[in-house]
This record gives C-alpha cells, structure tokens and sequence, in this order.
C-alpha cells in the first residue's frame, strides 16, 4: 500500500471497449417498478 | 474522480476506468483535480493547506496509477452497433394478465389493467410470443422471459404453457430461456410452487414491508389488507426453495420515509434476497417522492447500509439488490452504453400480443411497435431506442455513475422529462446514492 493511496479494485471497464458486445448477458431493466438493476451488478455471460 | 465518504473512509471513483480507491484527504483534494490540471498547478492550487513535500508524494502516487491505466479521463469511442445487430430480440415482458386481484394505489398499470379492459393472454398468443422471440432473437443463445401483468398467476395455465412450449422450441435451436415471474404471492399455491420449482424459475415476490405500510399501499380487491396473507405465502414459498432464486421486493413512498424499518422487518421475517425501490410516478399524489425527500432518503439508504454490514459482521448477512456490485468485474463496456436494452432488445407483449419498448409504456399508442404476430412494424422506433445510449445523454455524460447506472430508465425518463433522453432528476440522485454505498460496502469487503 502506498502512503496515501490504496487500490481498492482496479478498474476493468475501459479495457473491455475494444470489444464489440457479445448481448448474451441478463437483461437489466432500470424501471424501479420491476426490480430495477444497475449495469454494475450484472454478470457478464462469458466470463 | 469522484471522491466521496462512506463509513469513515475516502474513496476515489475514477469514472471512466472504474478504478476503486481508497484515499487520505491529500490525496482525495490532488484526484478531484487530476483530470482538469497540471501537477504543477495542483500543487499551486493545495500549496496553502499541504507541504510541497505532501503534494509531491502524493502526485507521484497519482502518476504511477495513471500510468498503469487505472486512471483516464477520455472516453472510449461510441460502441456502433452493426446493422444486423440492431433489431435482435432478447428478451420479453409477457402480460400474461391484465387483471389483478389487488388493488395497489401506486400502480403504474392502473391496478392491473393499464388503463383498458381486463383480460389475459390465451395460449395461441403466448406460443405465438415464443415463436417471435425464437426468429428474432439472430445469433444470442441465452434468452429471457419474464412473466409480469396485472397479476400473472391469474393465468397460471397460459404461464404453464407458455414454459412447456417455449423449452421444447428453444432447444430445437440450440438456445435457453429463462423465465422468471414477478407475482403478488397471493396465489402461490402447491401445484404453483411445485411447478415454479421444477422449473427453477426466479420468482420476485412482492411485499412493501410492515404490515400498516403495506396495506395503505396494497388492499385486497375488497378493500382489506394482504399483508397477512402474502407475508406467509411470501415464507413458505421461500422455505419450499430453500432460500434460492428469489427476491421479495417493496415499494417505498412519501409515507414509509423510514424504509429501512421495512427492509429490516422483511429481514425479521427470515427473508434474506430483498430489494426495495422509491415509488414510481403518481405526480401529486401523496405518496409522491420529490426533490424535497431527497436528503431524507439518502439518510435512509445510510441507515440501511449500517444495518447491512452489521448483519455481515454478525454472520446472518442478507442480499440488497442495489447493494450488490460488481467492482472487479462486471460486464463489458458495450453493455455498460447501451443500458436497459428497452425498444431494441427487449420489448413488452401486451395479452392481444401488442409489442412496446417495455411495460411502462404499454397502451401508449405512439410507442406502438408491431404484434407478435407481424413483427416489429416500427423500425424507427427500434433505432430511436437502440441509439439512446450513454452517449446520447449529456446530463450522463457529465456523471460519475454513469457506468455502473448506464443511464437510467427510459419510462421515467419519458415520462418526467418528454424524451427518453433526460433521465428523471430524483431517480438519477437516488440511483447515485445507492451507487456510492455500494462502493463502500465493496471497499470494506476488500479490506476485510
């Protein structure tokens, strides 16, 4: 750990862009009179 | 970098990477201004309250994370999806019943009827649903259906058909569905729960909390209260599955400020896969949330997580659904722009068949999109839906959530606001609130 910063969790999300979506993960509907997810608790399908 | 406090730590967000960090107050000041200045000019600007020794340390901590990519302020360019992609259907919201036997007064389909008669889906209609999802869902092998209404298990046999029919079709093709069901649990009974079983169908089960919350908000159709009766079903169903693939799920308004209390009762109630969301629409209706709740809530959501790691630390934790975030992890890039999928990947089917973006919209005649039966008969509005991604939305663009939101419901969107483009303002802050302690429950998680 450094003196004044410590990672937490090293971010992963710019390193998929490349890559052109696969749309096999869940579906993640944002209206709050379902269950309303965010993208971030979603698991992608092929990891 | 959005730096913000969560049980008496700093931490950093970098927006773009999704970098997490943990930080002191030096650190914090020299990362909410890394991306705007130089580091001679960061040390020009905090050289009045730290050392130069301080900011120098610091600063160069700052550059080695940058330096290993963890930090970046440029977005990626726009995802362009290909021509053939746009249009592919993955999943659907069937409206196997537009009728319910409650009688909820916050409800968006207007107690189950959306407005129009009630009536339910027959079964020629429901396969018919499955056959267009089948030929228009292109190369995607995992698929989705969600049973929703009204009240579904009004139709149970339409929905038991409609499982049995859509299984023997997939797997012609190679593909799988999965189905879930969203359901009131006042018809839950032995061959239902048998059958949702054996399916292995997740079932979101709906239930707002203490029993004087839930039933000014959830009488039964003649009036009385369904809080006895659905908080057993809601129990013996999770028993029966032994605690697996299910959420109860609540709705809080003006009048359960508290909700915490609610999630903390569900909890008492042995239940441990909860989620509970701010009530929807309803504009001068005195259950309405408004800005003026605003900071209410966010206490709230404070009050909730401290229940939440308590309960962790004591070794009987329980799942909230905001709560729970991928910070390692999670889903592509792609996913992360293109949000919800409403209009392009997944539509609403009304019980005539009728397509719409999604379930709000429903009976909402300019969002008309085809039949099952016809197809998709509005392109534009496929490529409306398809093209309103993170990009198109300037308010998310500017916001540090953006990729763990991906820019907000289209419905509420739509209806606060009249485009789908402008996310609804109190969601957007709620939506952030919940984000920032997710982040912090991650944090602990890590430490720990």
């Amino acid at each position: 750990m450094n003196k004044h910063i410590k990672v937490i969790a090293p971010g992963t999300v710019k390193a998929t862009a490349q890559k052109e979506a696969c749309k096999e993960c869940q579906t993640s509907c944002q209206s709050a009179c379902k269950t309303s997810c965010t993208v971030g608790n979603q698991v992608c399908q092929n990891r | 970098m959005h730096v913000f406090k969560f049980g008496g730590k700093t931490l950093a967000l970098d927006p773009i990477t999704g970098t997490l960090l943990e930080v002191d107050d030096l650190a914090g000041e020299v990362l909410k201004l890394w991306h705007h200045l130089t580091p001679a000019e960061i040390t020009a600007a905090l050289s009045d309250r730290y050392s130069v020794c301080d900011l120098t340390e610091a600063l160069s901590e700052v550059e080695e994370l940058a330096a290993a990519g963890l930090l970046d302020a440029i977005m990626p360019p726009e995802p362009v999806p290909t021509d053939a992609s746009v249009g592919q259907i993955k999943a659907l919201c069937l409206h196997v019943a537009h009728d319910c036997n409650l009688r909820c007064r916050y409800c968006f389909a207007g107690t189950g009827d959306f407005g129009y008669e009630r009536t339910i889906m027959d079964t020629a209609t429901g396969r018919a649903a499955i056959d267009f999802l089948l030929r228009s869902s292109g190369p995607r092998r995992n698929l989705e259906v969600d049973f929703f209404g009204g009240e579904p298990l009004l139709n149970f046999p339409v929905v038991r058909d409609i499982v049995a029919y859509g299984e023997e079709q997939a797997a012609k093709l190679g593909k799988v569905i999965r189905f879930t069901l969203t359901t009131n649990a006042t018809l839950l009974n032995d061959a239902v729960i048998e059958f949702l079983n054996d399916k292995q169908m997740a079932v979101v089960l709906s239930l707002d909390g203490r029993e004087a919350v839930n039933d000014r908000m959830r009488p039964l159709a003649d009036g009385a209260g369904s809080y006895s009766a659905v908080s057993q079903a809601v129990r013996e169903f999770v028993e029966r599955r032994s605690g697996k693939n299910y959420y109860v799920r609540g709705t809080y308004t003006a009048h359960n400020l508290d909700f915490a209390t609610d999630v903390m009762h569900l909890y008492n109630l042995g239940l441990r896969e909860l989620s509970i969301e701010p009530v929807v629409g309803g504009a001068g209706e005195s259950y309405t949330l408004t800005q003026d709740h605003l900071a209410a809530l966010c206490r709230e959501y404070e009050r909730l997580a401290d229940f939440y790691l308590a309960k962790r630390d004591e070794g009987d934790p329980f799942n909230f659904f905001h709560f729970n975030m991928a910070t390692y992890g999670g889903p592509c890039f792609g996913k992360r722009v293109s949000g919800c999928g409403a209009g392009c990947d997944y539509l609403a089917v009304t019980p005539a068949g009728d397509l719409y973006p999604c379930h709000q919209f429903v009976g909402q005649q300019e969002f008309a999109m085809g039949t099952v039966f016809a197809g998709v008969t509005a392109p534009s509005l496929v490529n409306e839906f398809s093209r309103a991604n993170l990009y198109r939305k300037p308010e998310c663009l500017r916001c540090f959530a953006k990729f763990f939101c991906s820019g907000g419901c289209h419905a509420h969107a739509y209806h606060s606001n009249g485009t789908i483009l402008q996310p609804d303002a109190l969601h957007c802050e709620l939506q952030k609130k919940r984000i920032e302690i997710a982040l912090g429950i991650s944090a602990f998680r890590s430490v720990q």
